[in-house]
């Protein structure tokens, strides 16, 4: 496991008491805390460099520039994208997806066609989808979950009968922790003639990640989830698929003439940045993977991966207790719930000892309905817990019991 | 910052687990002439309410409500169930002036009347007084008639 009593003070919130007691912070999946490298790249850009990229004749300029192509490097580097410019700097997956929905999916996807999601998806990978389907008059086909909570291979195979025009899932999910096979599953829906979009919020953080080996077509990912700040994504995609996609954002940066009536379009990936971009954002995220990258992706999946089967374990242990998601192929994910204790409770009362857990349906109601449960807890897991957070949460867990009057 | 925590014994008062554990008028009402229903979608807390007006349309003859399983939380199902107590043979105008005490009162203001006091203990948690007033606002709406679902992201909840 990772050695948490040196990496715990590269995190200055952590140092923070919540009502006397030490913070434990398990809500990682949702959003992550950030080191002092990373808080400091950005003081520092905003203190020596900043001035808008890509325009100015100036040597500010060209250092903020500089800057903010060199993150461009940095996450192409992390993903082992096919080329620089097959990454588009985004405001995390939400936006990355909707670009793809917007600009290939209008372009592409037309009446009596069929996209395919999964029972497992985000609301950030389904409702672009709805969306575009309902505009376009084409069908929306939901792959149904085993009740481990893996993707149904039998269904995903049905469901690729259709020829779908595109294919998109969770490489890990967010509500259950699954770790999906996604070079199976993109390798399936390539047979089938489809495009694909693999969601990577949740996986781009946790796992080494390799887009050529998986060869998706479409790789959505978010900084916030991953040491950097809120506001940081990225779409890395086939550059070729890029050449031919129409603009998302109409505005600076992105053309490369304008004339009264029409305009024609600035190269890869910046045809897809209009607007002043998010550089210190950007410049965040090369910190954040830097911090990442010098730990080890195979020892932060593998310290993630070791504290969720023991929270997995010990959670078990308790009376009335239900963990959700697969036994194994499991990222530090752990929801569950407790006897008729509603999740929100049990989130007020595991605050009260500092520990902060998610409480509700994660974004993800489709999944909930199929779980037959309004909501769940949710532990996750980042390179700053240890057994002492889970030592904290599974007494948290017991003492609610006691003020419901769950049998323990 | 506020100084001293909260305590949790504020929040879950005995009264409060009682009614989470046994709620009042847990029931569909057959021959309601108003229902409603609430949403609190940031955690997924849904309410269902049957009203039945008699008198003219004057007074809550009966009332029940509905959580679809596993839907509503401690908070949101005794404040429901409480509500139905508290309003059950009352004219409209004293129950929207219940509602209006029971916001003050979450609001930071005094104490509500009654049983309704037990929710005080919500004040000092932010993230919970939606789930407080989620059966009020559903009670309000079916008063006044309206045919939409309403949202605790609708309503004024400060």
């Amino acid at each position: 496991m990772l050695d948490t009593a040196r990496i715990r003070p590269d995190f200055p919130i952590l140092a923070r008491q919540e009502n006397g007691q030490r913070l434990v912070y398990l809500d990682n999946a949702a959003t992550s805390q950030k080191p002092r490298k990373v808080i400091d790249a950005i003081v520092h850009y905003y203190t020596f460099h900043n001035a808008n990229v890509h325009r100015g004749a100036y040597a500010l300029a060209v250092e903020a520039t500089d800057a903010y192509e060199a993150a461009r490097t940095t996450v192409a580097r992390f993903v082992n994208a096919w080329a620089r410019e097959g990454v588009v700097f985004t405001r995390g997956t939400t936006e990355s997806i909707n670009l793809v929905a917007a600009s290939w999916g209008r372009t592409n996807v037309g009446r009596g066609d069929t996209v395919v999601v999964t029972a497992m998806d985000h609301h950030s990978n389904i409702v672009p989808w709805q969306i575009l389907c309902q505009e376009k008059g084409a069908t929306l086909r939901m792959v149904e979950i085993t009740a481990d909570g893996r993707i149904d291979l039998a269904d995903f195979g049905r469901a690729l009968e259709a020829k779908p025009k595109l294919v998109a899932f969770p490489y890990v999910s967010n509500s259950l922790g699954t770790v999906n096979p996604a070079a199976q599953l993109i390798k399936l829906a390539h047979a089938a003639g489809a495009v694909t979009v693999v969601d990577g919020a949740q996986s781009s953080p946790h796992l080494r990640v390799d887009v050529q080996v998986l060869d998706c077509d479409f790789y959505a990912l978010s900084g916030h989830k991953m040491l950097a700040p809120m506001g940081s994504g990225a779409l890395i995609a086939k550059p070729a698929l890029l050449e031919a996609m129409p603009p998302y954002h109409g505005g600076g940066e992105m053309i490369e003439r304008v004339w009264d009536d029409r305009s024609s379009w600035n190269k890869i990936p910046h045809k897809f940045e209009g607007g002043t971009p998010n550089v210190e954002a950007a410049v965040g995220l090369g910190a954040a993977i830097a911090y990442l990258e010098q730990l080890g992706m195979e020892r932060v999946a593998a310290h993630e991966q070791e504290l969720a089967r023991i929270a997995v374990d010990r959670l078990s242990q308790i009376e009335g207790v239900t963990v959700y998601g697969p036994p194994d192929h499991r990222a530090g994910v752990v929801p569950f719930t407790y006897g008729d204790i509603h999740p929100h409770d049990l989130a007020t009362i595991l605050d009260k000892d500092g520990v902060c857990i998610r409480a509700g349906h994660h974004c993800t109601q489709p999944l909930m309905r199929r779980l037959g449960v309004a909501a769940t807890a949710r532990a996750s897991f980042y390179i700053y817990n240890d057994l002492d957070d889970i030592d904290a949460l599974v007494t948290a867990v017991r003492k609610a019991g006691e003020l419901f009057g769950v049998p323990a | 910052m506020s100084s001293a925590p909260p305590d949790l014994s504020e929040l879950y008062q005995q009264v409060i687990l009682d009614h989470n554990r046994n709620p009042r008028n847990f029931k569909r009402v057959e021959s309601a002439n108003r229902k409603a229903e609430g949403n609190n979608p940031l955690c997924g807390d849904r309410i269902q309410l049957y009203v039945q007006l008699d008198g003219g349309g004057d007074t809550i003859s009966d009332i029940g409500f509905q959580m679809p399983q596993g839907s509503g939380c401690a908070i949101s199902k005794a404040s429901a169930s409480l509500m139905t107590e508290a309003v059950k043979g009352k004219r409209l105008r004293d129950a929207e002036e219940m509602f209006e005490a029971f916001r003050t009162m979450l609001a930071g203001g005094a104490n509500a009347p009654g049983k309704l006091a037990a929710f005080s203990g919500v004040r000092a948690f932010p993230s919970r007084i939606k789930c407080a007033n989620l059966a009020w606002h559903a009670l309000h709406a079916a008063l006044q008639g309206s045919a939409e679902p309403v949202t605790t992201e609708s309503a004024r909840d400060f």
